[in-house]
């Protein structure tokens, strides 16, 4: 059986236009010179691809890297991990233990699903072979031969366009087992997911890549001594690879003098919800939020901004007045009681409800919970239930009270993230808009919104 | 084909040798690891994974049949009914419920004479919602059969896009 064939859908397929080759970047090294078309291993190294990875096998001319000066290289970058925790990614890699006489994992984390993140997808896209090269170059630091990235299964196009370019780079030397004549051996492949948020979490993404339900395992042990097939591993962002090869042409110094102290290099922020022109803007690390808003266009139909999630859907709410303060960077964000997470600042007008916003997250945390956990598992469907009762006019009296003791026992009481990613939300919306919440619950309606004028509520019945 | 409904399914050349394409990817002991891209292959195939779609899969990689059972059941994407000839998932999430996500959603329905999650009488159209596709920024999104994204689509394109597709099996 051959299957459906679709007929060509290609003029609805988006073109990269108005998300990744606007002039609005600002400092771009990972999304400059690109247009969607020059994605290929040629066009590549016409912009000076594999220059990097040429230079630490010694291949141009001059003395090569050792792997210890490539994790040096990248300690005093200041580079931190693009996927959501900001860790340190030249510490990470000295976790490994490259010496130890065993098979090693390389693993990119591309499965991103974090609701308001689509940087990962336009790199993939756009210029797959950067992040071939990040790969290769950490590969050769860490000792590792053999690589996987993990796709996101929602982007199945980009997973085949990414096996185009591994095939391109297989066949120039820059994979294999003996890389540009130099010794150095690295494999990489693709995976694609198949739809499980979890699976971004880097334990339930090596599960999955096990060929198994994407559930978390608990830590320690870390995967740098029990990653992939029980042996040590290290997962690092899209992104994060990605940045790496402008750091060892130009020098760690040089990328963290690009973004703050503690925060170096570029970061890619995608601008979604409330703006004139979403997409993806690559910008140096900690530019003013104002700034990045005025290069989306600044809030759609010219109307007020109300509040920002930072960095993707976990992350804590911010109401405007912090935000408009605030610089984009690790540091900033965390001190303002949010984080800067993958980059995806979900901006939201005036118009917006913010418990018809919560309930929408609470749905997803509530329908993503890989169940394990019974804080999470329970605690999700309680949180979704009372702000769904809240939404339709049934909340109760001491509703918010109970937000705030059921989210503040999620925290810190599960295997992996996704619980504390369900609750942060809540304990952000409480801190900042909790006058909302309690509008909703004692006049059964909306403050805001087309909900405002809304008399006689629609209530569904959900018990809690 | 004329295998009974309970015979066990038998894997043509071509499909072998896309899955072989994947297990070559692993170490020789971890082929478990090709199970999500052969499961993605039959769905592709046969537009859903049946019972003896698991099983032969399971056989394939010499894996138990409930441990390949265990990853249709936790993946979204995975059909384990038959859907209608078209599946369109459309994200709802926060960042498209914002740029009218939910409304694509809803116009489909609405066009479609269906309810969410349901598929249209003449077997062409299944609708579901679905959560984050990782294209926030060209809102509104939607996945048709899994593999192929469509984007910005407002209420004229999802018409254009409906109407490719029914012309597409004329």
């Amino acid at each position: 059986m051959s299957g459906i064939v679709l007929p060509d859908l290609s003029r609805f397929q988006a073109s990269g236009r108005e998300t990744c080759f606007h002039d609005r970047h600002v400092g771009a090294q990972i999304y400059a010179g690109l247009d969607g078309s020059n994605w290929r291993l040629k066009d590549y190294e016409a912009r000076g691809g594999y220059t990097a990875l040429k230079k630490i096998l010694g291949k141009v001319g001059v003395a090569g890297l050792t792997p210890e000066q490539v994790v040096a290289e990248v300690k005093a970058s200041g580079l931190r991990g693009r996927g959501g925790a900001g860790f340190p990614t030249g510490l990470k890699w000295s976790f490994m233990p490259r010496a130890l006489p065993v098979q090693k994992y390389l693993v990119c984390n591309s499965d991103e699903g974090e609701p308001g993140t689509c940087k990962d997808r336009d790199i993939l896209a756009y210029n797959p072979h950067i992040v071939i090269e990040g790969m290769a170059i950490a590969a050769y630091a860490m000792g590792t031969t053999v690589g996987y990235n993990y796709i996101h299964g929602e982007i199945f196009e980009i997973y085949e366009r990414f096996e185009e370019a591994l095939s391109e780079a297989r066949e120039a030397g820059y994979l294999g087992d003996d890389i540009l004549g130099s010794g150095f051996r690295f494999q990489l492949h693709a995976f694609h997911g198949f739809g499980a948020y979890i699976c971004g979490e880097e334990t339930g993404l090596l599960e999955s890549l096990e060929g198994k339900k994407g559930q978390p395992r608990f830590k320690p042990p870390f995967p740098a001594s029990f990653g992939l097939y029980g042996k040590p591993t290290t997962i690092n962002n899209t992104e994060t690879f990605a940045a790496v090869p402008w750091i060892i042409n130009h020098g760690g110094e040089a990328y963290l003098k690009i973004g703050k102290p503690n925060n170096g290099g570029t970061k890619i922020f995608s601008m979604v919800g409330d703006v004139e022109l979403p997409g993806n803007y690559e910008i140096p690390m900690g530019l003013p939020f104002p700034k990045l808003l005025e290069l989306a266009g600044g809030v759609k139909g010219g109307r007020k901004l109300k509040a920002v999630i930072p960095g993707g859907a976990s992350a804590p709410v911010l109401p405007a007045s912090i935000m408009m303060d605030l610089t984009m960077d690790y540091d900033a964000c965390a001190k303002a009681g949010s984080m800067l997470g993958s980059g995806a600042v979900i901006v939201m007008d005036e118009t917006r409800c913010m418990v018809d916003a919560l309930l929408r997250l609470s749905y997803f945390y509530m329908h993503e919970s890989c169940g394990q956990c019974t804080p999470c598992r329970e605690g999700t469907g309680w949180l979704w239930r009372m702000v769904h009762r809240i939404e339709h006019g049934q909340g109760r009296p001491d509703d918010l009270k109970l937000l705030d003791s059921v989210a503040e026992n999620i925290m810190g009481r599960t295997i992996c993230a996704l619980g504390d990613a369900a609750a942060m939300p809540v304990r952000g919306m409480l801190k900042h808009f909790r006058d909302e919440f309690a509008y909703h619950v004692e006049h059964k309606r909306c403050m805001v919104g087309p909900g405002a004028s809304r008399t006689a509520p629609k209530a569904e019945a959900v018990a809690a | 084909m004329s295998q009974g409904a309970n015979a066990p399914m038998v894997l043509s050349e071509a499909t072998r040798a896309r899955f072989a394409r994947e297990v070559a990817k692993y170490p020789s002991d971890q082929k478990q690891s090709a199970v999500m891209a052969c499961l993605s292959i039959l769905q592709q195939e046969q537009g859903w994974v049946s019972t003896q779609a698991e099983e032969a899969v399971a056989r394939y990689l010499g894996m138990p049949p409930i441990a390949v059972s265990e990853v249709t059941t936790f993946y979204n994407m995975y059909n384990r009914q038959p859907v209608g000839r078209f599946k369109l998932n459309v994200c709802t999430n926060l960042p498209c419920q914002l740029r009218d996500g939910q409304h694509a959603l809803e116009h489909l329905c609405q066009r479609l004479g269906v309810e969410e999650g349901g598929t249209t009488a003449d077997g062409l159209f299944t609708i579901q919602k679905s959560e984050c596709l990782g294209a926030c920024a060209d809102a509104p999104v939607l996945l048709v059969n899994d593999r192929q994204m469509v984007s910005t689509m407002t209420d004229a394109r999802l018409d254009d896009l409906v109407a490719t597709l029914k012309a597409s099996t004329k």
